[in-house]
C-alpha cells in the first residue's frame, strides 16, 4: 500500500444520511472475480439512467466534480453490506477520503486497509462542509488535521494504530503474520486446556 | 480475590485474545469458525496465492455458495446453464479455490448447502462461546447461540484465512433489555424491526448488542435468530444472546457439535458464559415486547418503519426523507395499510427457517394468493426445503399459487436474478429495504412472515391478525 501522509482536493458532497453500500455498489456488480474496475459503477443507479446514460443531477456527472478526491456525505456513510467492493468502487474511482459525522463500522474498516481514509467529524463542520461543496480542504494524517479553506483547523480522531499503518504504507496482514509465535502458542494452549 | 463481573461478550473476547489490546495496538483475536461464500472470497484467495501463503486452520473454515446462486431447481440438479455467466464463474471460482486451499466446501448440489446463515446453526457448526466471522454483515445471526459473530470484510477474510486471527478493537456492549412476551401475531422480526425504529440504523454503532430479559428468554432459537440478524440493521456488527436450556436443547445432536462427554465438558463452559448478574454495560435500553405491534417498513431503512395500523410519519425539512418517500411512491401522513401489493418474498438468512415458513403457511392454508400477486418461497437451506417438503408445507405453498424454490438469499439482493420489477412494491421478509436492493428501482417492505403472507392473500398490505382471527 502506498503511503498517505497529506491529501488536498475540493470536495463533492452527498449529504443524504444513511447512505448504504447497496447505493455506492449494487449487488448485480458483485459477480467479480477482482477488484478491478468498478469505479465504473460506483453509485450506478444514482450516477446513470436505466439505458446507461449519465444523469445530468446527478453530481458525480458534474464538471464540478471532475478530480475531486475527497467526499462529503451525511451522517452513517457506508451502513449495511460488508462487501469490500465499496471502497474499491470509491477508491478506482478516484477518491481517497471520505468525510462524514458518522462512518459505519464494517465500511470504516473496510475503507482503512485500503487507503480510503475515513474522517469522523463534528455537526458544525459537516454543516460548514455540506453548505460549501467544492471547498478546498488539506488533510494532514499524521497530526489527523483537516484545514478547511477559512483557515480552521479541525482534528479528527482516528485510531493511532490504523494512522501508523497508513502513514507507513504497512498493511496489516504483514503485521499479524508476525504475531505467529503467539497464534501457535495460544493454539497449543487451548488444544491442552 | 474474586473476578470482576463479565459481560458474555467479555467472557468471550477475553478467551479469544491472543494478544491484548494496548493504546498502541488493537487485540489478535482468535477466530474458531470462519464461515466463507463466494461473492466475498475469490479476492482474498487471490492475495493468498499471490503471496504464497495457504490457509492456515482448513478445519476452522466452512465454504458454502448462497448469494449468486440460482434458486431455480433445473440449474443447480437439472443441468440447464446458471443463467448469469458472472455468477456461474465466481462458483466455479470458489470451487477451485477449496480444491486447492483444502477447504470443505458445501457446494452447489450439497444437501447441507443453504445461505451461510442459516446452515451455521443448523449444522451445529455454530456454538456458544466461539468467535465466528464471515464476509458478510449478517453473520450476527449466530450471536443467537451465544458467540460472537461479525461480519467482516474481503481483506479481512484474507487475514483469517492466513493467520486465523483478526486485529480488533474491543467493541462496547449495548444491553437491550425486553420485558413480557410478544402478542399472538407479533413476530420475533416485528420485535427486531421495532427495537431498530426505537435505536435508529446507527444506534448500535460501535457496539455489540446483548438481547436479554424474559422477552427474549421466551424466544425460540429460529425467532433468536431473526433478532441477531438484525443487528447489523441498527449498526452494530454483533448481536448476542446469552445460551440457556433452548440453545442446548437446539443444538444436541446436531452433525457438529461435540458428542458423549465432550458434549457434557462443551455444556459445562457454556453455562458459565451467560452475563454476571452484576455485570456492567456501557449503555442499556428498555423494550416492551408486550407493546410490540407487527410492523412494516415505508421506506429506504429498515428504521423507517412503523406498526402496520399506523401511519407514515411526517418530517418537514428533511430531504433525504422526502427523497425516501418520492422513491417509494408513498406521502407522509398515509396509511401502509391496505396498499396495493405486486411481489411477496418468503425467505432470507433473516427469515427463511423452517419456523418462518411454518408461520407463513398457517396463513395461506386453504387459501390462494391474489391474482396478480408473484410470491417466491425460497428456503434458508437445503435442509430446511426437505424438512419443509416432508411436513407437506410446500403443497400448501404450491395450491396458494407460490413458487417454491431452492435455497439461497435469492431476491434478498437480487444477485441471482431473482428480481422485483422497477416501480413494484414487494413485501419482503429480508432484512434491507435499501433503494434498489431487490431489483432498480423496486420498492420493499420489510414485514414478518406472518404479515408477508397475509398480504400475498389480500394483494393488499395487511395485517395479519385479521386474517388469523386474533
Amino acid at each position: 500500500m502506498e503511503p498517505i501522509r497529506t491529501l488536498r482536493s475540493r470536495t463533492v458532497v452527498l449529504g443524504a444520511a444513511n447512505i448504504d453500500t447497496d447505493q455506492i455498489i449494487p449487488a448485480r456488480f458483485l459477480t467479480t472475480t477482482t477488484r478491478d474496475g468498478l469505479g465504473q459503477h460506483l453509485f450506478a443507479d444514482w450516477r446513470y439512467d436505466a439505458d446507461g446514460t449519465p444523469r445530468r443531477d446527478f453530481i458525480l456527472n458534474g464538471a464540478e466534480a471532475r478530480n475531486c478526491s475527497i467526499l462529503v456525505a451525511g451522517r452513517n456513510f457506508g451502513c449495511g453490506s460488508s462487501r469490500e467492493h465499496a471502497p474499491w468502487a470509491l477508491l478506482d474511482y478516484g477518491f481517497r477520503a471520505v468525510i462524514s459525522t458518522q462512518i459505519a463500522d464494517i465500511f470504516r474498516s473496510n475503507a482503512l486497509k485500503n487507503g480510503l481514509l475515513p474522517v469522523v467529524v463534528d455537526a458544525a463542520t459537516s454543516q460548514w462542509l455540506t453548505e460549501h461543496p467544492g471547498a478546498e480542504v488539506n488533510i494532514d494524517l499524521p497530526a489527523s488535521i483537516l484545514t478547511l479553506p477559512t483557515g480552521a483547523a479541525i482534528s479528527f480522531a482516528l485510531e493511532p494504530f490504523a494512522r501508523n499503518l497508513l502513514v507507513n504504507g504497512i498493511d496489516e496482514l504483514g503485521f499479524l503474520m508476525e504475531r505467529d509465535a503467539e497464534i501457535t502458542a495460544f493454539e497449543r494452549r487451548r488444544l491442552k486446556g | 480475590m474474586a473476578s470482576a463481573p463479565r459481560t458474555l461478550l467479555e467472557k468471550i473476547w477475553d478467551e479469544h485474545e491472543v494478544v491484548p489490546e494496548s493504546a498502541e495496538t488493537p487485540a489478535v483475536l482468535y477466530i474458531d469458525l470462519h464461515l466463507i461464500h463466494e461473492v466475498t472470497s475469490p479476492q482474498a484467495f487471490t492475495v493468498l496465492g499471490a503471496r504464497g501463503l495457504g490457509v492456515r486452520r482448513p478445519q476452522l473454515t466452512l465454504a458454502t455458495m448462497d448469494h449468486s446462486t440460482p434458486t431455480r431447481t433445473e440449474q443447480i440438479f437439472g443441468g440447464a446453464p446458471i443463467a448469469i455467466e458472472s455468477a456461474a464463474r465466481q462458483i466455479r471460482q470458489l470451487e477451485r479455490n477449496c480444491t486447492r486451499f483444502g477447504v470443505e466446501l458445501l457446494g452447489l448440489t450439497s444437501a447441507q448447502r443453504g445461505i451461510v446463515h442459516v446452515i451455521g446453526p443448523e449444522l451445529g457448526a455454530t456454538q456458544p462461546g466461539k468467535t465466528i466471522v464471515c464476509g458478510d454483515s449478517h453473520t450476527s445471526t449466530h450471536g443467537a447461540l451465544g458467540a460472537l459473530a461479525f461480519g467482516i470484510g474481503t481483506t479481512e477474510v484474507g487475514h483469517v484465512l492466513a493467520t486465523q486471527a483478526l486485529l480488533q478493537r474491543k467493541p462496547k456492549s449495548l444491553a437491550i433489555n425486553v420485558t413480557q412476551r410478544l402478542q399472538p401475531g407479533v413476530t420475533a422480526k416485528d420485535l427486531i424491526l421495532w427495537i431498530i425504529n426505537r435505536i435508529g440504523v446507527s444506534g448500535g454503532t460501535g457496539h455489540v448488542i446483548e438481547y436479554r430479559g424474559a422477552g427474549i428468554s421466551a424466544l425460540d432459537m429460529d425467532e433468536r435468530m431473526t433478532v441477531c440478524n438484525m443487528s447489523i440493521e441498527a449498526g452494530a456488527r454483533a448481536g448476542m444472546i446469552a445460551p440457556d436450556e433452548t440453545t442446548y436443547a437446539y443444538l444436541a445432536g446436531r452433525p457438529r457439535v461435540p458428542q458423549g462427554a465432550e458434549w457434557d465438558a462443551a455444556l459445562e463452559r457454556w453455562r458459565a458464559l451467560p452475563s454476571d448478574a452484576d455485570a456492567r454495560f456501557d449503555r442499556e435500553v428498555a423494550i416492551d415486547a408486550a407493546a410490540v405491534e407487527p410492523m412494516i417498513t415505508y421506506g429506504t431503512n429498515p428504521g423507517m418503519v412503523i406498526p402496520i395500523n399506523g401511519s407514515i410519519p411526517e418530517r418537514a425539512g428533511d430531504p433525504a426523507f422526502d427523497q425516501a418517500l418520492a422513491y417509494m411512491g408513498f406521502e407522509a401522513g398515509a396509511q401502509l395499510k391496505d396498499k396495493s401489493v405486486d411481489v411477496v418474498f418468503l425467505g432470507s438468512c433473516t427469515n427463511g427457517r423452517l419456523s418462518d415458513l411454518r408461520a407463513a403457511a398457517s396463513v395461506l392454508r386453504g387459501r390462494r394468493i391474489a391474482p396478480g400477486v408473484q410470491m417466491l418461497v425460497v428456503p434458508g437451506s437445503q435442509a430446511v426445503k426437505r424438512a419443509a417438503e416432508a411436513e407437506g408445507l410446500h403443497e400448501v405453498f404450491l395450491a396458494a399459487g407460490a413458487q417454491w424454490r431452492e435455497s439461497g438469499c435469492s431476491m434478498c439482493l437480487g444477485m441471482n436474478g431473482d428480481l422485483v420489477a422497477k416501480g413494484e412494491y414487494s413485501v419482503s421478509t429480508s432484512n434491507r429495504n435499501f433503494e434498489g436492493r431487490q431489483g432498480v428501482g423496486a420498492r420493499t417492505l420489510l414485514a414478518s412472515p406472518l404479515t408477508a403472507a397475509a398480504s400475498a392473500v389480500r394483494g393488499r398490505v395487511t395485517d395479519p391478525r385479521e386474517i388469523m382471527g386474533h
